[in-house]
């Protein structure tokens, strides 16, 4: 500790503290443009000045360290002048026309300019005006406002790790600009928005000026990936006007473009305001109760023929955990059924397969704050700038500071950049690849021997399957360099800390669930799990899938992951609930889709999800949803299957609700009603309680913080993770035992869930359809950076449209080249399921034979070509790979 | 499939020996500018672009370093660049005639380049040979106490030279 004086005022600081933040500690305000909180001050600005006693020159508070002793006067006429003029001298560079500025009101320099007694400047302005840049769709620059203090460059540089923007030129020229000054529309620029956060002029403002000014900020968290962005919903008199990211422990204050800009979905005129009923073929508007009369009667009549197995339900990873909790005690309780699905069957159903079977439980090991401090991070099978930005700029800054990124992906995706390792694999050889890694380790005797001895079990019959394999083999299934393959693994078994980060690319295979318990092999047999910043973290893709699976919308799962096979945690439900929980395992989606063409299920309720786009083979689900007796769709819009319901119920989004959702790194946080319900839309919550109440039993939630009540009570893993806790605090992370404990930051410290932790024996197996002479490409999906999901919200902003609006197919240059197509041309692609036309995007950075398609867009659905062959364990379909053929339309 | 370095008449090959050499070498961005120059005459955007790649620093920082040294351009010169001195000693002396003399003779001002492509006049600070004040540098060549007159001549001389030696 050291002893300093501000004006007057004694004060300890610990060594490193600056001027700056000592004296915000004596509530000493220093004016300040140029300094982000949490990083490296630079003294841009010269606003902050101070005098040093004894010094000749005034010094930045940002960048000057305290020292014992030192004494500092932050309010002199020496000072007030200094600053004045530093002021006078960039308002002599600026516009001021604060009338027609986004930040009126709110602006930083125009305060300190009014404290400072400044309404003009006394320099004559030297420049030509120079015009606007509104090349972005989602905001524009307007360099005549800027006043060149940076943040703007710093946070694009050093916290989104984009580096789009520089100084350029010097004295009177200097100017922020996009590389080579081209326009911020066509530059590297991904649109995520934080330099709008910071900037403290309306220098960089979005397109709507009035989203600057609202009467009312909402704290919530984002609607879009599993990330879990905090962010204040920003409302002036019930309208949505912008967004504000906040700091959560997930995001640390950043945000991607969707969470940012993407709102416009919540109040667009597009969206369900009213029951509607099937009549005459038509989707006709009705009242609630005529809605409910029309959905009892179906549920009734269905249960009457075939019992609980004719009733199903598809629940939402976009809900609350509290809905989701409601609506499996529905289907359970009252349906008499466990076939009870949602989309974590299409993405992480082998994670939580694969990694129940080798820890425990299957979630994220570690926290979104501590991939900073991992000194390598393994990416396999996953785009993770694209699908989850803000865990990505997490790694890049982990980069910066010196980790080593080592990436296996079918595609040179933009981490690439970033990474020491790329691994160039065929889609569909992860397993193989994964061999080859723990062999070359164990080759090089880098494996963690106590780890394997003290914590493991199952580690000699994986040995004497790996001595009948060798690297080079592995590696030429992979097609990728056996050298390449050996020093990348040794580079992850010799790190201190090393995270594994997978995605879809590991899950959506007929081998997903061996990807995933070779992953937890790799992690094992290095001992590089249960440590904080080191560990084996799949990367959840919707904003409350996590939840959704914990609130078990799964067929063989009660909420926590307790069994449906398990007599005394069937007991425990039905005792408290007051109704019967079935013992007959539930389906699958897939199962539940194929019950239905077999006739066997009548009665199939969606809430909140959009099979139409998202599923594999379209082609055929069509035919299937065209047969079911009686679909009750339950959404926010009217999307493509919707289109085929009995009847439609209009539901809430996050804006208009209070609930929880559970993030990719087990964190749960409150999300806050900010708006009110267009029209006559009911929260999910308040329909299943409904629903509930005219099946005849007596529910009476009045808000969401009751059911959460029920959940704490039932589900030992959020045991203390009440509404009480959460309102008062940062979200906490599962296991939460009881009110007492803190929450679980990384898992399997010491102990993994289920005791020792197992090894796997996973031969590599081929795909199930490969190229032939008649589909001779391996086709993969994925997803883009600006759109979500199958777009039903996304999908509503012009900007996204703008710039990610079309669908496309990926091919390498010289494939396409022997086949005469070129960039921009018109091509279809088929497969023994489907065919779709599209664009070919002409690129190198995909390998040759493999095309890549986004499965967002419903006029070329990817999904129309995709295989619907299952993993044997977790029944997910192998979405990544696939035969198709390709010529020009 | 013929894989072509060439973009917008810019041999990209020619840069190859230089981040061969330093690319990897970190802090050596000013070094690979200076190279590059020498080779183009400017600094293409192509190559920077290149640059960008080889080095993994990102092409806007590359473009900051660019634009805020005044040796590197990012435009194509001519083949003689005239470096009319703004020197104190020099603007006492009258520079700014011969400046406008220059301009004149050439058709072009401060920054441009002939239609010819032959003379590219740059008005710069101090040459550091005050006492030939005023002094003019083309290329790697001094000329002083020159006069509008003189100046136009030497431009005129090598124009003729160049065109000849072009026969």
């Amino acid at each position: 500790m050291i002893n300093v004086t501000i004006d007057g005022h004694k004060i300890q600081v610990s060594e490193g503290t600056s001027v700056l933040e000592a004296a915000r500690r004596l509530d000493i305000n220093i004016p300040t443009l140029c300094h982000i909180p949490g990083m490296d001050a630079e003294g841009f600005c010269r606003v902050c000045v101070v005098e040093l006693v004894g010094a000749r020159n005034l010094v930045p508070a940002c960048a000057s360290i305290l020292q014992e002793g030192m004494k500092i006067i932050t309010d002199s006429p020496r000072v007030f002048n200094a600053r004045r003029q530093v002021l006078d001298l960039l308002l002599s560079k600026h516009n001021a026309n604060c009338f027609a500025c986004y930040k009126h009101g709110d602006c930083l320099f125009h305060r300190y300019c009014l404290e400072y007694g400044l309404q003009k400047s006394s320099y004559e302005h030297l420049q030509a005006w120079k015009p606007i840049d509104d090349s972005n769709p989602f905001y524009n620059f307007d360099p005549n406002k800027c006043i060149l203090c940076r943040k703007c460059e710093r946070i694009c540089a050093e916290k989104q790790c984009v580096e789009a923007l520089a100084l350029c030129e010097r004295g009177f020229d200097n100017h922020i600009a996009p590389a080579f000054d081209a326009p911020l529309g066509n530059s590297a620029c991904v649109s995520c928005g934080n330099c709008l956060t910071v900037c403290p002029t309306g220098a960089l403002y979005p397109k709507t000026l009035l989203s600057g000014h609202y009467n009312k900020m909402t704290e919530t968290v984002c609607p879009y990936c599993g990330v879990g962005c905090k962010m204040g919903l920003l409302t002036h008199e019930g309208r949505v006007m912008g967004v504000q990211p906040l700091k959560g422990a997930a995001n640390d204050g950043l945000m991607c473009v969707k969470g940012r800009f993407a709102y416009n979905f919540i109040q667009h005129p597009d969206r369900l305001k009213k029951p509607l009923i099937r009549k005459n073929g038509k989707l006709t508007e009705a009242s609630w109760e005529e809605a409910y009369d029309v959905i009892i009667k179906a549920w009734n009549k269905a249960k009457a023929v075939g019992g609980g197995s004719a009733i199903a339900g598809l629940a939402s990873a976009r809900c609350t955990n509290e809905e989701n909790y409601l609506f499996q005690k529905l289907l359970r309780g009252l349906g008499n059924t466990n076939n009870i699905d949602h989309c974590a069957r299409l993405c992480h159903a082998s994670t939580v397969a694969g990694l129940q079977m080798s820890f425990g439980s299957g979630a994220m090991t570690n926290s979104i704050a501590e991939i900073t401090d991992m000194d390598v991070i393994f990416v396999i099978g996953s785009n993770t700038t694209e699908t989850h930005p803000v865990i990505a700029t997490k790694m890049r800054q982990a980069a910066k500071k010196g980790a080593v990124i080592i990436v296996a992906e079918p595609r040179r995706i933009e981490l690439c950049n970033d990474a020491q390792f790329f691994l160039q694999i065929k889609p569909g050889t992860n397993v193989a690849l994964l061999n080859g890694m723990l062999k070359a380790i164990l080759e090089a005797g880098l494996e963690n021997k106590n780890f394997i001895n003290e914590r493991t079990e199952g580690f000699n019959e994986l040995k004497a399957y790996l001595d009948t394999v060798t690297v080079e083999e592995c590696a030429e299934i992979c097609r990728v360099e056996a050298a390449l393959l050996r020093k990348a693994a040794e580079t992850y078994a010799r790190a201190k800390n090393a995270g594994i980060f997978y995605a879809m690319g590991i899950t959506q295979h007929s081998t997903g669930t061996d990807g995933v318990r070779m992953v937890a092999n790799l992690a094992m047999l290095c001992g590089q799990i249960g440590k904080e910043a080191s560990g084996v973290n799949p990367l959840r893709g919707q904003n409350n899938v996590q939840g959704s699976c914990d609130m078990a919308a799964l067929p063989g799962d009660l909420p926590g992951y307790q069994k449906v096979a398990d007599p005394k945690a069937r007991e425990k439900f039905s005792k408290a609930w007051g109704l019967p929980v079935p013992e007959t395992a539930g389906k699958t989606v897939s199962e539940i889709f194929n019950a239905i063409d077999d006739g066997e299920i009548k009665f199939l309720y969606i809430m909140g999800e959009n099979p139409m786009v998202s599923d594999p083979d379209l082609n055929h689900l069509e035919k299937v949803l065209a047969k079911i007796p009686f679909l009750l769709v339950q959404d926010i819009f009217l999307n493509e299957t919707a289109a085929f319901a009995d009847v439609v119920l209009p539901a809430a989004s996050f804006a208009e609700k209070d609930g929880t959702f559970t993030n990719t790194e087990r964190r749960v946080q409150c999300l806050h009603k900010a708006v009110k319900l267009p029209g006559e839309a009911k929260a999910d919550w308040q329909i299943i309680t409904e629903l509930m109440n005219k099946l005849g039993y007596k529910a009476s939630y009045s808000h969401p913080a009751e059911i959460m009540a029920e959940i704490n009570a039932l589900t030992p893993s959020y045991g203390g993770i009440t509404y009480n806790r959460l309102e008062n605090g940062e979200g906490l992370q599962w296991p939460c035992l009881n009110e007492e404990h803190k929450g679980t930051k990384f898992l399997h410290k010491d102990k993994f869930t289920r005791g020792l932790g197992a090894f796997a024996v996973c031969p590599y197996t081929l795909s199930r359809e490969v190229p032939d002479t008649e589909y001779p490409f391996i086709l993969t999906t994925g997803r883009v950076l600006y759109q979500y999901h199958t777009r039903t919200m996304t999908g509503k902003s012009a900007g996204v449209q703008e710039i990610a609006g079309e669908p496309y197919v990926e091919i390498n240059r010289l494939d396409a080249h022997s086949l005469g197509i070129a960039n921009g041309d018109k091509v279809t692609v088929s497969s023994r399921r489907g065919s779709v036309i599209t664009t070919a995007k002409v690129v190198e950075t995909i390998g040759r034979g493999v095309l890549f398609m986004p499965f967002h867009y419903s006029q070329a659905a990817a999904n129309r070509l995709t295989n619907k062959a299952l993993d044997p364990y977790a029944k997910i379909p192998e979405l990544k790979v696939c035969a198709v053929k390709i010529y020009k339309a | 499939m013929e894989v072509t370095t060439t973009q917008n008449g810019v041999d990209l090959e020619l840069l190859k020996p230089v981040l061969a050499e330093y690319a990897k070498v970190s802090g050596s961005l000013i070094t690979i500018l200076q190279k590059t120059q020498a080779i183009y005459g400017y600094l293409p955007i192509s190559a920077l672009t290149e640059i960008a790649a080889a080095t993994g620093v990102a092409p806007a920082k590359i473009m900051g370093v660019a634009t805020f040294y005044t040796q590197f351009r990012l435009e194509p010169i001519g083949k003689y660049l005239i470096m009319v001195c703004q020197g104190t000693a020099c603007h006492v002396n009258g520079s700014e005639k011969l400046a406008q003399a220059l301009s004149d003779e050439l058709g072009i001002q401060d920054g441009e380049t002939s239609k010819d492509g032959l003379f590219t006049l740059k008005h710069v600070a101090c040459l550091g040979c005050c006492s030939l004040a005023p002094a003019i540098m083309i290329n790697d060549d001094v000329y002083g106490n020159l006069t509008g007159d003189k100046a136009r001549k030497i431009v005129q001389d090598i124009a003729k030279k160049t065109k000849e030696a072009a026969k």
